[in-house]
C-alpha cells in the first residue's frame, strides 16, 4: 500500500466516525424520512392508508442491522450514535473485503 | 434516493433487475480485461466512500432529507464501467444488511444510482472539460459531473416513484404501490436534489478531484491519455 492510499484509507475511517453528523443534523433540524422512504407506519399517517402491493412487499426482508441502528426504534440518541459508528466500520470493511473477492477472482494482470 | 421495497411494482422492479444485469454482467467483463492490481485498492475506496458519504443525511429543515452517492467521483477517478461496480457493491451491501433500499428494489436503485450516475457525470465532465487545459473548466467539469449525475438520477428514481399509480392500482383506481403521481414525484425528487443535494455532490466531486490532481494525477481515469 502506497503511503498516498494508506492516508485515504484513514480518511475513510474518520468519515465513519464523523458519520453520525448524518442522524444529528436531521434530528436537529426536525427533517423527516426521505422523500419516498417513509415505511409503512409513516405512509399510513400521511395517507391514511397503506397500499396494498406495499402493505405485502414491504416487509419482505429483515435485515439484520435495519436503518443502521442496534438498539431498535425506540434507541437513544446515544445509542444510535454508537450504532451508526459501527455500521459505517463494517460497512468499509463488508464492501472493501468484497471488492477485494471480486478482484481475486478476475484480476490476473499484475 | 433508495426505493424501499413495496413503492415499486413487480413489472417495474423485474426490467430494472434485468437492465441492471446487464451492466454489471459488462463492467465485471471489462473490469477483467482492462484492470490490473493496482487499481483493486482504488475501487474498494471508492465503494467505501460511497458507502460512507451516503450515510450523511443532509436535512431540509421542517422537511426531509437526502445524501450525496459519490458515484460522480468513481466514474472519474475509475471510469463510468468500474464506478457501477463500486457503487452497485455499496449499495447490495445497504439493502442486505442495513435495510436501506429494499431487496426487491436492488435493481432499480443500482440502475439509478449506479448506471445513471456514473455514466451521466462522466460524460458530463467530458462535455464540459472538452479539449481545454483551463484548471477553472476542470473543476466547473467537476462540480457539474455530480451535480448533473445526482439530479438526474433523482428524477429518474421520481419517473419509477410517479408511473406506479398509472401501472399498478386496483380495480377502485387506488395505487397498489407507490402512491404519488408523477406530477408530484418529479417535481419534489428533482426540487430537492436541483437546489441541495446536487450541489453537495458536486462541490464534494470537484474538491476530490483537486485532491487527486494534486497528490496523484494517475489514478485519475478521466484525464488519462489527455494533455496535461
Amino acid at each position: 500500500m502506497t503511503r498516498f492510499q494508506k492516508k485515504l484509507w484513514i480518511a475513510l475511517i474518520i468519515m465513519a466516525l464523523l458519520s453520525p453528523l448524518g442522524i444529528i443534523l436531521p434530528q436537529k433540524f426536525n427533517s423527516g424520512d426521505a422523500w419516498g422512504e417513509w415505511g409503512a407506519d409513516a405512509l399510513e399517517k400521511i395517507l391514511g392508508y397503506v397500499p396494498d402491493g406495499l402493505k405485502r412487499l414491504s416487509d419482505i426482508w429483515k435485515a439484520p442491522i435495519a436503518d443502521y441502528n442496534l438498539g431498535g426504534e425506540n434507541a437513544s440518541l446515544s445509542v444510535q450514535i454508537f450504532s451508526y459508528i459501527i455500521s459505517g466500520i463494517l460497512g468499509i470493511a463488508l464492501v472493501g473485503g468484497i471488492v477485494y473477492v471480486i478482484s481475486r477472482l478476475l484480476v490476473k494482470k499484475g | 434516493m433508495h426505493i424501499p421495497d413495496g413503492y415499486l411494482s413487480p413489472q417495474t422492479y423485474v426490467p430494472l433487475y434485468g437492465a441492471s444485469f446487464v451492466f454489471w454482467a459488462v463492467a465485471l467483463r471489462k473490469f477483467k480485461d482492462e484492470s490490473a492490481v493496482k487499481h483493486i485498492p482504488y475501487l474498494a475506496m471508492a465503494a467505501a466512500f460511497s458507502f460512507l458519504i451516503q450515510m450523511f443525511n443532509i436535512p431540509i429543515p421542517g422537511g426531509t432529507t437526502g445524501h450525496a452517492v459519490g458515484a460522480g467521483i468513481a466514474a472519474l477517478l475509475l471510469g463510468p464501467w468500474t464506478a457501477v461496480i463500486a457503487v452497485s457493491v455499496a449499495l447490495i451491501i445497504q439493502a442486505l444488511v442495513f435495510g436501506d433500499g429494499g431487496i426487491t428494489a436492488i435493481g432499480a436503485n443500482c440502475f439509478n444510482m449506479a448506471v445513471i450516475m456514473p455514466f451521466t457525470s462522466y460524460w458530463v465532465f467530458k462535455l464540459i472539460k472538452g479539449n481545454s487545459s483551463s484548471v477553472k473548466r476542470l473543476y466547473a467539469a467537476g462540480f457539474f459531473a455530480g451535480y448533473i449525475g445526482l439530479s438526474l438520477s433523482a428524477i429518474v428514481t421520481a419517473v419509477e416513484f410517479g408511473i406506479q399509480p398509472m401501472i399498478a392500482a386496483d380495480i377502485d383506481g387506488k395505487p397498489l404501490y407507490a402512491p404519488y403521481p408523477l406530477s408530484v414525484a418529479v417535481p419534489v425528487m428533482a426540487l430537492e436534489h436541483l437546489l441541495l443535494f446536487g450541489i453537495i455532490e458536486g462541490v464534494v466531486t470537484a474538491m476530490l478531484l483537486k485532491y487527486f490532481l494534486k497528490h496523484e494525477p494517475d489514478a485519475v481515469y478521466a484525464l488519462r491519455g489527455s494533455s496535461k
